[in-house]
């Protein structure tokens, strides 16, 4: 199997999607961590495998101003041992280890995990709660969108024919603000998340919400943000009725799916249970910060 | 259809191979190649069997094509003895009956050794989240975390 592809390893993004666009079914390989066992169980093979490692652009981790940009090929672990990025987006970064094994981390990346449009996908939730903005090429030149407008149901995305995602971008968290991500899988690690919430929280100087960002990942076909929540926050301390509020904002929120790793019912309560937990830490996180930015 | 040439350093020695487009790298180091120690148990990345180390990255070599090792280099289970001398990481798996059908230990050996490289005095619990990506269906696993342990006493000493 997979004998009759032909292997592409351009250096740069425009090469790319010309390689994208000369054959019908030519594919994006970054990490191969998806694509591969997705080949293997039946999938029809491409003709071409578009392999984007090699062009520096996709896997450079770079900061200018208050803006990162973190190439969307780039192994997530360069971003877990990456400071600036652990400091500023520390549950982004969490849920960035936690895809796969050492092995998978030398090559999982967040725009695989996004393009992959899996509703398990660790990073997707916590991309989203940071604002990340995705950064796509294709025949028609470079775009910007926000990361929640790329996945459109599982396995499907925005994405149109010959398009790529070539790098994220992320502005430095304002002061008294920080984000967390919590999963809940049956075992400690090597396991899809039967559910994931992340929660990004802004504080004003007396210890106040003043933003709050709230998103679930595996609780529905895309990505869900819990605009509810959010509103249950601002104003309040993060505590008492505002989380009670939260958790069962976050409960409603959910569309879940019954299988082997959980029934609706019990993702409908983990969610919410989550997302108070999530909230909690992501505050405390932004109290320590203080009015660093 | 015309095969891809392949140059690179396995295990410290230049080499060259010519594979198809579409090949993983387990199935070209074991089939073009002729080095047999790395596995295929699950090829979708899951077992670790097949777990090399390319530029300084524990990888699955099964979810690697072939092609992109061009240029790269490659270390596998046949570069850690040192002619007839095993790596401790060998010795103290042998030592300790870490192993029992064997097709997993060329994996766990290699990504035990990246472990310890990166971090040569870890915690058990770090040795259990490390080899997390190998996957043993005999042993149990806690003759693997105490050869580790040994072998890191071992090579600290």
């Amino acid at each position: 199997m997979l004998s009759a592809m032909k292997y592409a390893s351009p250096t740069t993004v425009a090469e790319a999607v010309d390689l994208l666009g000369s054959e019908p079914d030519a594919r994006v390989y970054a990490g191969a961590t998806d694509l591969i066992p997705q080949i293997r169980a039946g999938r029809p093979e491409p003709n071409v495998m578009v392999d984007l490692k090699r062009i520096e652009r996709l896997c450079a981790i770079s900061s200018s101003g208050s803006t990162y940009t973190v190439g969307a090929a780039t192994p997530t672990a360069d971003i877990c041992a990456h400071d600036g990025l652990a400091a500023a987006f520390p549950g982004l970064v969490e849920a960035s280890g936690l895809i796969g094994s050492d092995q998978i981390q030398s090559r999982s990346s967040w725009g695989g995990n996004l393009a992959n449009a899996s509703p398990a996908a660790d990073t997707p939730p916590s991309l989203i709660v940071n604002d990340a903005r995705a950064v796509i090429a294709g025949p028609g030149g470079e775009r910007t969108v926000a990361a929640a407008d790329v996945a459109t149901g599982p396995g499907t995305t925005s994405l149109g024919p010959g398009e790529l995602i070539v790098e994220f971008e992320l502005d430095e968290p304002p002061a008294r603000t920080a984000d967390a991500y919590l999963r809940l899988i049956p075992r400690t690690e090597m396991d899809i998340a039967v559910v994931g919430v992340a929660a990004r929280v802004t504080l004003d100087g007396d210890g106040k919400v003043a933003a709050a960002a709230i998103a679930l990942g595996a609780v529905a076909p895309t990505v869900v943000r819990v605009p509810d929540a959010e509103a249950a926050l601002i104003g309040n301390e993060p505590a008492g009725d505002a989380l009670a509020a939260v958790e069962a904002a976050a409960s409603a929120a959910t569309n879940p799916i019954d299988d082997k790793r959980g029934t609706v019912a019990y993702r409908r309560q983990v969610a919410g249970v989550l997302a108070r937990r999530a909230v909690s830490i992501a505050a405390e996180r932004a109290r320590e910060r203080g009015g660093q930015s | 259809m015309s095969r891809v040439h392949v140059t690179c350093t396995i295990n410290g020695d230049p080499a060259e191979f010519l594979c198809d487009g579409g090949q993983t790298l387990l199935d070209a180091l074991r089939d073009e190649v002729g080095l047999t120690g790395a596995k295929e148990g699950c090829g979708t990345g899951d077992c670790g069997a097949c777990s090399i180390v390319m530029d300084g990255r524990l990888l699955c070599s099964c979810l690697v094509l072939a092609p992109e090792a061009e240029g790269t280099s490659i270390s596998t289970v046949e570069g850690m003895a040192t002619g007839d001398d095993l790596h401790p990481l060998q010795q103290c798996f042998l030592e300790g009956a870490a192993l029992q059908c064997g097709v997993c230990t060329p994996g766990f050996l290699v990504a035990a050794k990246a472990l310890l490289d990166r971090n040569p005095d870890p915690t058990e619990t770090e040795i259990r989240y490390g080899l997390a990506g190998n996957l043993c269906r005999c042993t149990g696993y806690d003759k693997i975390v105490r050869a580790v342990q040994a072998a890191a006493e071992r090579l600290s000493g």
